[in-house]
Protein backbone atom coordinates (compact mmCIF):
# COMPACT_ATOMS: atom_id res chain seq x y z
CA UNK A 1 0.00 0.00 0.00
CA UNK A 2 2.51 2.56 0.83
CA UNK A 3 4.60 1.09 -1.79
CA UNK A 4 1.99 1.58 -4.31
CA UNK A 5 1.23 5.27 -2.75
CA UNK A 6 4.85 6.34 -3.25
CA UNK A 7 4.83 4.92 -7.08
CA UNK A 8 1.28 7.12 -8.19
CA UNK A 9 3.07 10.03 -6.31
CA UNK A 10 6.44 9.71 -7.77
CA UNK A 11 4.81 9.05 -11.28
CA UNK A 12 3.67 12.74 -10.75
CA UNK A 13 -0.30 12.56 -11.42
CA UNK A 14 -0.88 11.93 -8.11
CA UNK A 15 -4.13 13.55 -6.35
CA UNK A 16 -5.11 10.19 -5.61
CA UNK A 17 -2.88 7.82 -4.07
CA UNK A 18 -4.53 4.82 -2.70
CA UNK A 19 -7.75 5.57 -2.84
CA UNK A 20 -6.82 9.08 -0.74
CA UNK A 21 -7.87 12.36 -2.54
CA UNK A 22 -5.38 14.62 -1.87
CA UNK A 23 -5.85 17.43 -4.59
CA UNK A 24 -6.99 21.03 -3.37
CA UNK A 25 -8.08 23.79 -4.61
CA UNK A 26 -7.17 27.45 -4.51
CA UNK A 27 -9.56 30.52 -6.08
CA UNK A 28 -10.65 28.28 -8.89
CA UNK A 29 -6.95 26.91 -9.83
CA UNK A 30 -6.77 23.10 -9.09
CA UNK A 31 -3.57 21.36 -7.14
CA UNK A 32 -2.71 17.74 -6.98
CA UNK A 33 -1.46 18.26 -3.32
CA UNK A 34 -1.56 21.27 -0.81
CA UNK A 35 2.29 21.40 -0.80
CA UNK A 36 3.90 24.34 -2.54
CA UNK A 37 7.45 25.33 -1.74
CA UNK A 38 7.85 29.01 -0.54
CA UNK A 39 8.85 32.02 -2.34
CA UNK A 40 12.41 33.08 -1.54
CA UNK A 41 13.35 29.29 -0.31
CA UNK A 42 12.91 27.33 -3.42
CA UNK A 43 14.37 30.03 -6.17
CA UNK A 44 13.49 29.43 -9.53
CA UNK A 45 13.14 25.78 -8.78
CA UNK A 46 16.58 24.72 -10.63
CA UNK A 47 18.47 23.55 -7.67
CA UNK A 48 15.67 21.33 -6.65
CA UNK A 49 14.97 20.36 -10.07
CA UNK A 50 18.77 18.48 -10.10
CA UNK A 51 17.30 16.33 -6.74
CA UNK A 52 13.80 15.35 -7.52
CA UNK A 53 10.89 15.75 -10.28
CA UNK A 54 9.42 19.34 -9.14
CA UNK A 55 5.99 17.61 -10.44
CA UNK A 56 5.39 15.72 -7.36
CA UNK A 57 4.74 19.34 -5.89
CA UNK A 58 1.14 20.98 -5.84
CA UNK A 59 2.57 24.30 -7.01
CA UNK A 60 5.99 26.52 -6.88
CA UNK A 61 5.73 29.75 -5.21
CA UNK A 62 8.50 31.39 -7.04
CA UNK A 63 11.54 34.17 -5.49
CA UNK A 64 9.97 37.63 -4.69
CA UNK A 65 10.14 39.48 -8.08
CA UNK A 66 9.90 43.33 -8.07
CA UNK A 67 9.80 45.73 -10.93
CA UNK A 68 13.44 46.14 -10.93
CA UNK A 69 16.44 44.10 -10.60
CA UNK A 70 17.23 43.77 -6.97
CA UNK A 71 20.99 42.90 -5.12
CA UNK A 72 19.13 43.13 -1.61
CA UNK A 73 20.94 43.68 2.01
CA UNK A 74 24.83 43.59 2.78
CA UNK A 75 26.09 40.49 4.40
CA UNK A 76 25.52 38.56 6.64
CA UNK A 77 22.36 38.52 5.69
CA UNK A 78 21.34 35.22 7.37
CA UNK A 79 21.37 34.40 11.41
CA UNK A 80 20.79 31.13 13.04
CA UNK A 81 18.49 30.48 16.04
CA UNK A 82 16.91 27.37 17.88
CA UNK A 83 14.51 26.27 15.70
CA UNK A 84 14.82 28.36 12.96
CA UNK A 85 16.80 31.11 11.17
CA UNK A 86 16.74 34.74 10.54
CA UNK A 87 17.15 36.54 7.05
CA UNK A 88 17.58 39.64 5.58
CA UNK A 89 18.28 38.57 1.85
CA UNK A 90 16.16 41.93 0.92
CA UNK A 91 14.27 40.42 -1.95
CA UNK A 92 17.34 39.69 -4.23
CA UNK A 93 16.37 39.02 -7.66
CA UNK A 94 17.05 40.11 -11.11
CA UNK A 95 13.29 41.72 -11.52
CA UNK A 96 10.42 40.94 -13.27
CA UNK A 97 11.30 41.25 -17.36
CA UNK A 98 14.32 39.14 -16.60
CA UNK A 99 12.61 36.51 -14.52
CA UNK A 100 9.93 36.33 -17.43
CA UNK A 101 12.62 36.51 -20.79
CA UNK A 102 14.84 33.71 -18.66
CA UNK A 103 13.54 32.23 -15.71
CA UNK A 104 9.57 31.12 -16.67
CA UNK A 105 10.80 29.18 -19.87
CA UNK A 106 13.97 27.36 -18.01
CA UNK A 107 11.00 26.74 -15.40
CA UNK A 108 8.52 25.62 -18.07
CA UNK A 109 11.19 22.60 -18.83
CA UNK A 110 10.89 21.65 -15.48
CA UNK A 111 7.47 22.24 -14.00
CA UNK A 112 4.01 21.46 -15.84
CA UNK A 113 1.74 22.76 -13.37
CA UNK A 114 0.65 26.50 -13.04
CA UNK A 115 3.25 28.60 -10.95
CA UNK A 116 2.61 30.87 -8.11
CA UNK A 117 4.27 34.47 -9.20
CA UNK A 118 5.25 35.80 -5.91
CA UNK A 119 5.37 39.93 -6.41
CA UNK A 120 6.26 42.39 -4.05
CA UNK A 121 6.88 46.00 -4.74
CA UNK A 122 7.91 49.28 -2.69
CA UNK A 123 5.21 51.96 -4.49
CA UNK A 124 1.64 50.49 -6.61
CA UNK A 125 3.12 51.58 -9.50
CA UNK A 126 6.03 48.75 -8.83
CA UNK A 127 3.31 46.10 -8.05
CA UNK A 128 1.05 47.11 -11.18
CA UNK A 129 3.76 47.05 -13.40
CA UNK A 130 4.94 43.22 -12.57
CA UNK A 131 1.50 42.13 -11.90
CA UNK A 132 0.61 43.65 -15.57
CA UNK A 133 3.26 41.89 -16.81
CA UNK A 134 3.06 38.20 -14.99
CA UNK A 135 -0.61 38.56 -16.39
CA UNK A 136 0.26 37.62 -19.61
CA UNK A 137 1.94 34.53 -19.04
CA UNK A 138 -0.08 31.19 -19.58
CA UNK A 139 2.33 29.30 -16.71
CA UNK A 140 1.03 31.45 -13.92
CA UNK A 141 -1.49 30.47 -11.71
CA UNK A 142 -2.34 32.29 -9.13
CA UNK A 143 -0.39 35.67 -8.16
CA UNK A 144 0.73 36.44 -4.22
CA UNK A 145 1.14 39.82 -3.46
CA UNK A 146 4.09 40.05 -0.95
CA UNK A 147 2.88 43.56 1.12
CA UNK A 148 4.63 42.28 3.97
CA UNK A 149 8.77 41.45 3.55
CA UNK A 150 10.27 42.65 6.89
CA UNK A 151 13.03 43.40 5.40
CA UNK A 152 13.06 46.25 2.96
CA UNK A 153 13.54 49.66 4.10
CA UNK A 154 10.80 52.37 2.69
CA UNK A 155 7.39 51.10 1.60
CA UNK A 156 7.66 46.88 2.08
CA UNK A 157 6.44 47.28 5.56
CA UNK A 158 3.96 50.09 5.18
CA UNK A 159 1.13 48.00 2.95
CA UNK A 160 1.08 45.12 4.89
CA UNK A 161 0.82 46.83 8.36
CA UNK A 162 -2.31 49.31 7.51
CA UNK A 163 -5.27 48.23 6.09
CA UNK A 164 -6.38 50.98 4.19
CA UNK A 165 -2.80 50.69 2.39
CA UNK A 166 -3.11 46.78 2.27
CA UNK A 167 -6.47 47.34 0.34
CA UNK A 168 -5.24 50.10 -2.28
CA UNK A 169 -2.16 47.36 -3.24
CA UNK A 170 -4.93 44.98 -3.74
CA UNK A 171 -7.14 47.02 -5.37
CA UNK A 172 -4.71 48.19 -7.85
CA UNK A 173 -3.33 44.71 -8.88
CA UNK A 174 -6.77 43.03 -9.19
CA UNK A 175 -7.59 45.47 -12.18
CA UNK A 176 -4.34 45.08 -14.01
CA UNK A 177 -4.92 40.96 -13.99
CA UNK A 178 -7.38 38.57 -14.22
CA UNK A 179 -5.61 35.74 -12.24
CA UNK A 180 -6.37 35.01 -8.61
CA UNK A 181 -4.47 37.06 -6.43
CA UNK A 182 -3.72 35.78 -2.96
CA UNK A 183 -2.46 38.46 -0.76
CA UNK A 184 0.42 37.63 1.55
CA UNK A 185 0.32 39.34 5.06
CA UNK A 186 2.79 39.91 7.69
CA UNK A 187 2.30 38.92 10.94
CA UNK A 188 3.84 42.12 12.62
CA UNK A 189 0.24 43.79 13.25
CA UNK A 190 -1.20 44.21 16.04
CA UNK A 191 -4.66 42.81 14.60
CA UNK A 192 -3.95 40.35 11.35
CA UNK A 193 -7.72 39.90 11.19
CA UNK A 194 -8.30 43.75 10.19
CA UNK A 195 -5.91 43.77 7.41
CA UNK A 196 -7.27 40.30 6.33
CA UNK A 197 -10.57 42.13 5.97
CA UNK A 198 -9.17 44.96 4.45
CA UNK A 199 -7.62 42.58 1.50
CA UNK A 200 -10.71 40.76 1.19
CA UNK A 201 -13.15 43.03 0.95
CA UNK A 202 -10.66 45.06 -1.72
CA UNK A 203 -11.33 41.73 -3.87
CA UNK A 204 -8.68 39.96 -3.11
CA UNK A 205 -9.26 35.92 -4.27
CA UNK A 206 -7.28 34.43 -1.52
CA UNK A 207 -4.87 35.19 1.51
CA UNK A 208 -1.51 33.66 2.25
CA UNK A 209 -0.10 34.25 5.59
CA UNK A 210 2.62 34.09 7.48
CA UNK A 211 5.34 35.41 6.17
CA UNK A 212 8.01 35.80 8.80
CA UNK A 213 8.76 37.57 12.13
CA UNK A 214 10.68 40.33 12.68
CA UNK A 215 13.48 39.38 15.03
CA UNK A 216 17.22 40.31 15.85
CA UNK A 217 20.37 38.25 17.08
CA UNK A 218 23.47 39.61 18.58
CA UNK A 219 27.09 39.03 17.92
CA UNK A 220 27.66 38.71 21.51
CA UNK A 221 31.64 39.19 21.03
CA UNK A 222 31.22 42.30 18.37
CA UNK A 223 28.14 43.28 20.86
CA UNK A 224 26.27 44.39 17.43
CA UNK A 225 23.90 42.89 16.19
CA UNK A 226 24.86 40.01 14.05
CA UNK A 227 22.59 40.75 10.74
CA UNK A 228 23.86 43.43 8.61
CA UNK A 229 20.87 44.93 8.14
CA UNK A 230 20.14 44.60 12.17
CA UNK A 231 16.58 42.76 12.34
CA UNK A 232 15.49 40.03 9.89
CA UNK A 233 12.64 37.39 9.41
CA UNK A 234 12.62 35.14 11.80
CA UNK A 235 11.15 31.56 10.24
CA UNK A 236 11.26 27.89 10.92
CA UNK A 237 9.02 24.98 13.35
CA UNK A 238 9.62 27.86 15.70
CA UNK A 239 7.06 29.94 14.68
CA UNK A 240 4.96 27.58 13.68
CA UNK A 241 2.37 27.67 16.39
CA UNK A 242 2.00 31.47 15.84
CA UNK A 243 1.05 30.85 11.98
CA UNK A 244 -1.80 28.37 13.09
CA UNK A 245 -3.18 30.94 15.87
CA UNK A 246 -3.16 33.26 13.09
CA UNK A 247 -4.29 31.27 9.99
CA UNK A 248 -7.25 29.73 12.32
CA UNK A 249 -8.02 33.67 13.14
CA UNK A 250 -7.98 34.81 9.80
CA UNK A 251 -10.17 31.59 8.57
CA UNK A 252 -12.98 32.34 10.98
CA UNK A 253 -13.26 35.91 10.00
CA UNK A 254 -12.88 35.96 6.43
CA UNK A 255 -14.32 33.43 3.33
CA UNK A 256 -11.56 33.55 0.56
CA UNK A 257 -9.11 30.80 0.72
CA UNK A 258 -5.82 30.49 2.68
CA UNK A 259 -2.20 29.41 1.93
CA UNK A 260 -0.98 28.72 5.18
CA UNK A 261 2.40 28.78 6.01
CA UNK A 262 4.85 29.48 8.73
CA UNK A 263 7.36 26.54 9.93
CA UNK A 264 5.92 23.73 8.28
CA UNK A 265 8.51 20.84 8.20
CA UNK A 266 6.18 17.72 7.77
CA UNK A 267 3.14 16.00 6.47
CA UNK A 268 1.33 16.40 10.00
CA UNK A 269 2.34 19.93 10.28
CA UNK A 270 0.42 20.11 6.65
CA UNK A 271 -2.79 18.86 7.86
CA UNK A 272 -2.48 20.99 11.34
CA UNK A 273 -2.39 24.03 8.82
CA UNK A 274 -5.25 23.03 7.01
CA UNK A 275 -7.17 22.34 9.63
CA UNK A 276 -6.23 25.87 11.18
CA UNK A 277 -8.23 27.07 7.57
CA UNK A 278 -5.72 26.63 5.30
CA UNK A 279 -6.49 25.50 1.76
CA UNK A 280 -3.10 24.62 0.82
CA UNK A 281 0.16 25.23 2.36
CA UNK A 282 3.62 26.68 1.75
CA UNK A 283 6.77 24.98 2.89
CA UNK A 284 9.27 27.94 3.38
CA UNK A 285 12.51 27.62 5.80
CA UNK A 286 12.29 23.61 5.85
CA UNK A 287 13.84 23.54 2.15
CA UNK A 288 17.10 25.43 3.53
CA UNK A 289 18.09 22.78 5.44
CA UNK A 290 16.51 19.52 3.93
CA UNK A 291 16.25 20.21 0.45
CA UNK A 292 14.03 17.10 -0.25
CA UNK A 293 12.01 18.51 2.50
CA UNK A 294 8.90 19.02 0.28
CA UNK A 295 9.37 15.85 -1.59
CA UNK A 296 9.29 14.19 1.85
CA UNK A 297 6.23 16.26 3.06
CA UNK A 298 4.48 15.00 -0.51
CA UNK A 299 5.56 11.26 0.00
CA UNK A 300 4.18 11.33 3.95
CA UNK A 301 1.03 12.47 3.38
CA UNK A 302 -0.97 9.55 2.17
CA UNK A 303 0.34 8.03 5.52
CA UNK A 304 -0.74 11.20 8.01
CA UNK A 305 -3.68 10.93 6.21
CA UNK A 306 -4.44 7.22 6.43
CA UNK A 307 -3.81 7.71 9.97
CA UNK A 308 -5.98 10.15 10.95
CA UNK A 309 -8.93 8.50 9.06
CA UNK A 310 -8.68 11.14 6.08
CA UNK A 311 -9.89 10.56 2.85
CA UNK A 312 -10.52 13.70 1.02
CA UNK A 313 -7.47 16.36 1.88
CA UNK A 314 -9.63 18.86 1.12
CA UNK A 315 -12.41 18.09 3.42
CA UNK A 316 -10.00 19.03 6.10
CA UNK A 317 -9.95 22.18 5.49
CA UNK A 318 -10.74 24.52 8.60
CA UNK A 319 -11.89 21.11 10.27
CA UNK A 320 -10.91 22.65 14.09
CA UNK A 321 -13.09 26.37 12.95
CA UNK A 322 -15.79 26.69 15.40
CA UNK A 323 -19.22 26.45 12.87
CA UNK B 1 24.61 17.46 -4.84
CA UNK B 2 23.51 14.94 -3.08
CA UNK B 3 22.81 13.79 0.32
CA UNK B 4 24.83 11.13 1.96
CA UNK B 5 25.02 9.74 5.34
CA UNK B 6 28.84 9.87 6.59
CA UNK B 7 29.82 7.80 9.47
CA UNK B 8 32.71 9.66 11.60
CA UNK B 9 36.18 7.63 11.60
CA UNK B 10 37.98 9.96 13.14
CA UNK B 11 37.64 13.41 15.07
CA UNK B 12 40.86 13.99 16.77
CA UNK B 13 42.57 17.53 17.78
CA UNK B 14 45.37 18.74 15.67
CA UNK B 15 46.08 22.13 17.46
CA UNK B 16 44.66 24.69 19.74
CA UNK B 17 40.99 24.44 18.90
CA UNK B 18 41.24 22.89 15.59
CA UNK B 19 40.25 19.27 14.50
CA UNK B 20 40.69 16.31 12.17
CA UNK B 21 37.77 14.75 11.24
CA UNK B 22 37.85 11.32 8.74
CA UNK B 23 34.00 10.88 7.70
CA UNK B 24 33.22 7.37 5.54
CA UNK B 25 30.57 6.79 3.35
CA UNK B 26 29.80 7.41 -0.34
CA UNK B 27 31.74 10.52 -1.19
CA UNK B 28 31.68 9.87 -4.33
CA UNK B 29 31.46 13.07 -7.01
CA UNK B 30 33.76 15.08 -4.75
CA UNK B 31 36.00 17.22 -7.80
CA UNK B 32 38.70 18.91 -5.81
CA UNK B 33 39.88 22.03 -3.63
CA UNK B 34 37.90 24.89 -2.94
CA UNK B 35 34.86 22.74 -2.66
CA UNK B 36 32.52 21.93 0.63
CA UNK B 37 30.52 19.90 2.59
CA UNK B 38 27.26 21.08 4.27
CA UNK B 39 27.04 19.11 7.72
CA UNK B 40 23.79 18.59 10.00
CA UNK B 41 24.31 18.50 13.92
CA UNK B 42 21.48 17.50 16.12
CA UNK B 43 19.97 20.67 17.73
CA UNK B 44 21.61 23.04 15.22
CA UNK B 45 19.16 24.12 12.64
CA UNK B 46 21.56 25.40 10.21
CA UNK B 47 24.10 23.10 8.44
CA UNK B 48 27.76 23.63 9.01
CA UNK B 49 29.60 24.45 5.69
CA UNK B 50 33.34 22.87 5.83
CA UNK B 51 36.16 22.82 3.46
CA UNK B 52 37.35 19.62 1.71
CA UNK B 53 40.82 18.40 2.83
CA UNK B 54 41.15 15.52 0.93
CA UNK B 55 38.67 12.59 -0.44
CA UNK B 56 38.36 9.17 -2.11
CA UNK B 57 35.53 7.38 -3.58
CA UNK B 58 34.70 6.42 0.08
CA UNK B 59 35.62 8.96 2.81
CA UNK B 60 36.24 12.47 2.85
CA UNK B 61 38.70 14.78 5.43
CA UNK B 62 37.82 17.94 7.25
CA UNK B 63 40.12 20.29 9.60
CA UNK B 64 37.80 22.47 11.33
CA UNK B 65 38.20 25.43 13.67
CA UNK B 66 35.93 25.27 16.71
CA UNK B 67 34.46 28.65 16.53
CA UNK B 68 30.98 28.73 18.03
CA UNK B 69 28.73 26.34 19.64
CA UNK B 70 28.56 24.22 15.97
CA UNK B 71 31.50 23.48 15.55
CA UNK B 72 32.44 22.90 19.40
CA UNK B 73 29.80 20.33 19.03
CA UNK B 74 31.00 19.03 16.15
CA UNK B 75 34.22 18.41 18.33
CA UNK B 76 32.07 16.18 20.92
CA UNK B 77 31.59 13.77 18.23
CA UNK B 78 32.70 10.29 18.39
CA UNK B 79 33.73 7.85 15.84
CA UNK B 80 30.59 5.54 14.80
CA UNK B 81 28.59 8.78 14.34
CA UNK B 82 26.52 8.65 11.64
CA UNK B 83 25.84 12.90 9.81
CA UNK B 84 23.66 14.00 7.33
CA UNK B 85 25.69 15.70 5.36
CA UNK B 86 25.28 17.81 1.55
CA UNK B 87 28.16 17.20 -1.01
CA UNK B 88 29.99 17.73 -3.20
CA UNK B 89 28.98 21.80 -2.78
CA UNK B 90 31.01 24.53 -4.70
CA UNK B 91 33.16 25.14 -7.69
CA UNK B 92 36.59 24.92 -6.46
CA UNK B 93 39.89 25.91 -8.08
CA UNK B 94 40.50 25.37 -11.41
CA UNK B 95 43.89 23.82 -11.51
CA UNK B 96 43.87 24.27 -15.25
CA UNK B 97 43.76 27.94 -14.94
CA UNK B 98 47.63 28.39 -13.57
CA UNK B 99 50.76 30.39 -14.17
CA UNK B 100 54.36 29.63 -15.10
CA UNK B 101 55.22 30.07 -10.89
CA UNK B 102 51.63 29.38 -8.94
CA UNK B 103 51.67 30.43 -5.55
CA UNK B 104 49.37 29.06 -2.94
CA UNK B 105 48.17 31.08 -0.08
CA UNK B 106 46.34 29.79 2.85
CA UNK B 107 45.64 31.66 6.44
CA UNK B 108 44.48 29.59 8.84
CA UNK B 109 41.49 26.90 8.37
CA UNK B 110 41.81 28.33 4.58
CA UNK B 111 44.67 25.57 4.60
CA UNK B 112 42.64 23.00 4.09
CA UNK B 113 41.71 23.61 0.31
CA UNK B 114 45.64 25.03 -0.51
CA UNK B 115 46.91 21.41 0.68
CA UNK B 116 44.35 20.04 -1.94
CA UNK B 117 45.31 22.24 -4.92
CA UNK B 118 48.79 21.18 -3.81
CA UNK B 119 47.98 17.54 -4.42
CA UNK B 120 45.81 18.21 -7.27
CA UNK B 121 48.61 20.17 -9.45
CA UNK B 122 51.51 17.74 -7.89
CA UNK B 123 49.55 14.66 -9.78
CA UNK B 124 49.70 17.13 -13.01
CA UNK B 125 53.16 17.09 -12.58
CA UNK B 126 53.26 20.89 -11.07
CA UNK B 127 54.93 22.00 -8.01
CA UNK B 128 53.61 24.74 -6.22
CA UNK B 129 54.96 27.29 -3.50
CA UNK B 130 52.51 27.62 -0.53
CA UNK B 131 52.72 30.27 2.04
CA UNK B 132 50.20 29.61 5.46
CA UNK B 133 49.62 31.93 8.11
CA UNK B 134 48.53 31.22 11.73
CA UNK B 135 48.16 33.46 14.09
CA UNK B 136 51.11 31.76 16.40
CA UNK B 137 52.57 28.36 16.57
CA UNK B 138 49.82 26.96 18.35
CA UNK B 139 47.20 27.36 16.01
CA UNK B 140 49.91 25.64 13.72
CA UNK B 141 48.01 23.27 11.56
CA UNK B 142 49.92 19.47 10.59
CA UNK B 143 51.91 20.16 7.38
CA UNK B 144 52.74 16.43 7.11
CA UNK B 145 50.89 15.91 4.29
CA UNK B 146 52.39 18.92 2.35
CA UNK B 147 55.46 17.01 2.79
CA UNK B 148 54.52 14.41 2.15
CA UNK B 149 53.96 15.69 -1.49
CA UNK B 150 57.95 16.83 -1.30
CA UNK B 151 56.41 21.02 -0.16
CA UNK B 152 57.88 22.46 2.64
CA UNK B 153 55.07 25.40 2.92
CA UNK B 154 57.00 28.63 4.19
CA UNK B 155 54.81 29.62 7.60
CA UNK B 156 54.25 32.94 9.30
CA UNK B 157 52.78 33.71 12.51
CA UNK B 158 51.67 37.24 13.42
CA UNK B 159 53.33 36.61 17.09
CA UNK B 160 56.59 35.68 15.71
CA UNK B 161 55.92 32.21 17.27
CA UNK B 162 56.99 29.74 14.44
CA UNK B 163 58.76 30.88 10.85
CA UNK B 164 58.25 33.98 9.39
CA UNK B 165 57.00 36.90 11.62
CA UNK B 166 54.11 38.83 9.96
CA UNK B 167 51.75 38.05 8.05
CA UNK B 168 51.51 36.02 4.84
CA UNK B 169 51.60 39.00 2.84
CA UNK B 170 55.16 39.32 4.12
CA UNK B 171 56.63 36.30 3.48
CA UNK B 172 55.28 36.78 -0.26
CA UNK B 173 57.14 40.09 -0.42
CA UNK B 174 60.59 37.93 -1.50
CA UNK B 175 58.94 35.16 -3.29
CA UNK B 176 58.68 35.16 -7.18
CA UNK B 177 55.41 34.23 -8.42
CA UNK B 178 52.82 35.32 -11.14
CA UNK B 179 49.27 33.78 -9.89
CA UNK B 180 47.97 33.09 -6.42
CA UNK B 181 45.49 30.65 -5.25
CA UNK B 182 44.24 32.09 -2.17
CA UNK B 183 41.61 30.66 1.02
CA UNK B 184 41.63 32.55 4.54
CA UNK B 185 40.00 35.07 6.48
CA UNK B 186 38.48 38.35 4.45
CA UNK B 187 41.56 40.94 5.60
CA UNK B 188 44.18 38.34 4.23
CA UNK B 189 42.05 37.94 1.34
CA UNK B 190 41.72 41.53 0.79
CA UNK B 191 45.93 41.50 1.28
CA UNK B 192 46.78 38.93 -0.94
CA UNK B 193 44.25 40.39 -3.43
CA UNK B 194 46.12 43.74 -3.53
CA UNK B 195 49.44 42.33 -4.28
CA UNK B 196 48.53 38.69 -6.27
CA UNK B 197 48.90 39.66 -10.21
CA UNK B 198 46.61 37.05 -11.02
CA UNK B 199 44.88 34.28 -8.81
CA UNK B 200 41.91 32.38 -7.76
CA UNK B 201 40.14 33.61 -4.14
CA UNK B 202 38.05 31.55 -2.02
CA UNK B 203 35.35 33.57 -0.66
CA UNK B 204 34.14 32.60 3.31
CA UNK B 205 30.30 34.17 4.04
CA UNK B 206 27.36 33.02 6.55
CA UNK B 207 25.43 31.12 4.62
CA UNK B 208 21.54 29.74 4.61
CA UNK B 209 21.63 26.58 2.30
CA UNK B 210 24.93 26.27 0.93
CA UNK B 211 23.28 25.03 -2.36
CA UNK B 212 22.16 28.02 -4.03
CA UNK B 213 18.27 28.30 -3.12
CA UNK B 214 18.33 31.19 -0.21
CA UNK B 215 20.74 33.82 -1.89
CA UNK B 216 21.96 34.39 1.95
CA UNK B 217 25.44 34.41 0.66
CA UNK B 218 25.33 36.75 -2.60
CA UNK B 219 28.24 39.19 -3.48
CA UNK B 220 28.89 41.53 -5.93
CA UNK B 221 31.15 40.57 -8.62
CA UNK B 222 32.36 42.19 -12.03
CA UNK B 223 29.92 39.83 -13.75
CA UNK B 224 26.63 40.64 -11.67
CA UNK B 225 25.23 38.96 -8.37
CA UNK B 226 27.12 35.56 -7.34
CA UNK B 227 26.37 33.52 -4.28
CA UNK B 228 29.34 32.37 -2.76
CA UNK B 229 27.88 28.69 -2.32
CA UNK B 230 26.82 27.79 -5.71
CA UNK B 231 28.47 29.93 -8.03
CA UNK B 232 32.04 30.46 -5.68
CA UNK B 233 33.09 29.67 -3.56
CA UNK B 234 36.17 30.03 -5.61
CA UNK B 235 35.94 33.19 -8.12
CA UNK B 236 38.77 34.29 -10.59
CA UNK B 237 40.89 37.52 -10.00
CA UNK B 238 39.58 39.63 -12.64
CA UNK B 239 35.41 39.30 -11.36
CA UNK B 240 35.87 40.03 -7.98
CA UNK B 241 34.77 43.66 -6.53
CA UNK B 242 37.08 44.13 -3.11
CA UNK B 243 34.76 46.56 -1.05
Amino acid sequence: MEKDNKNLIENGSASQAGGLDLSVELAGVKLDNPVIPASGTFGYGQEFAKLYDLNILGSISFKGTTKDPRYGNPLPRIAECEGGILNAVGLQNPGVDHVIEHELPELRKIFHKPLVANISGFSIDDYTYACEKIDKEDQIGIIEVNISCPNVHGGGMAFGTDPASAAAVTKAVKSVTSKPVFIKLTPNVTDIVSIAKACEDAGADGLSLINTLLGMRIDTRARRPLLANKTGGFSGPAVFPVAVRMVYQVASACRVPIIGMGGIATADDVIEMMMAGASAVEVGTANVVEPYACKNIVEDLPRAMERLGITKLRDITGAALDM
Amino acid sequence: MRQEKLTVATNEKVAESAYFMRLSGNCRGIEGAGQFIDIKLDRYFLRRPISIYDFGDDFVDILYKTVGGGTFAMSDLKPGEVLDVLLPLGNGFDLNKRGEKTLLVGGGIGMPPMYLAAKGLSSMGVTPQVVIGFNSSDDMLPMDRFQALGIEPVITTVDGSYGTKGFVTDAMKDMDYDYVYCCGPSPMLKAVFAQAPDGQFSFEERMGCGFGACMGCSIETKDGYKRVCADGPVFFKDQIIIG
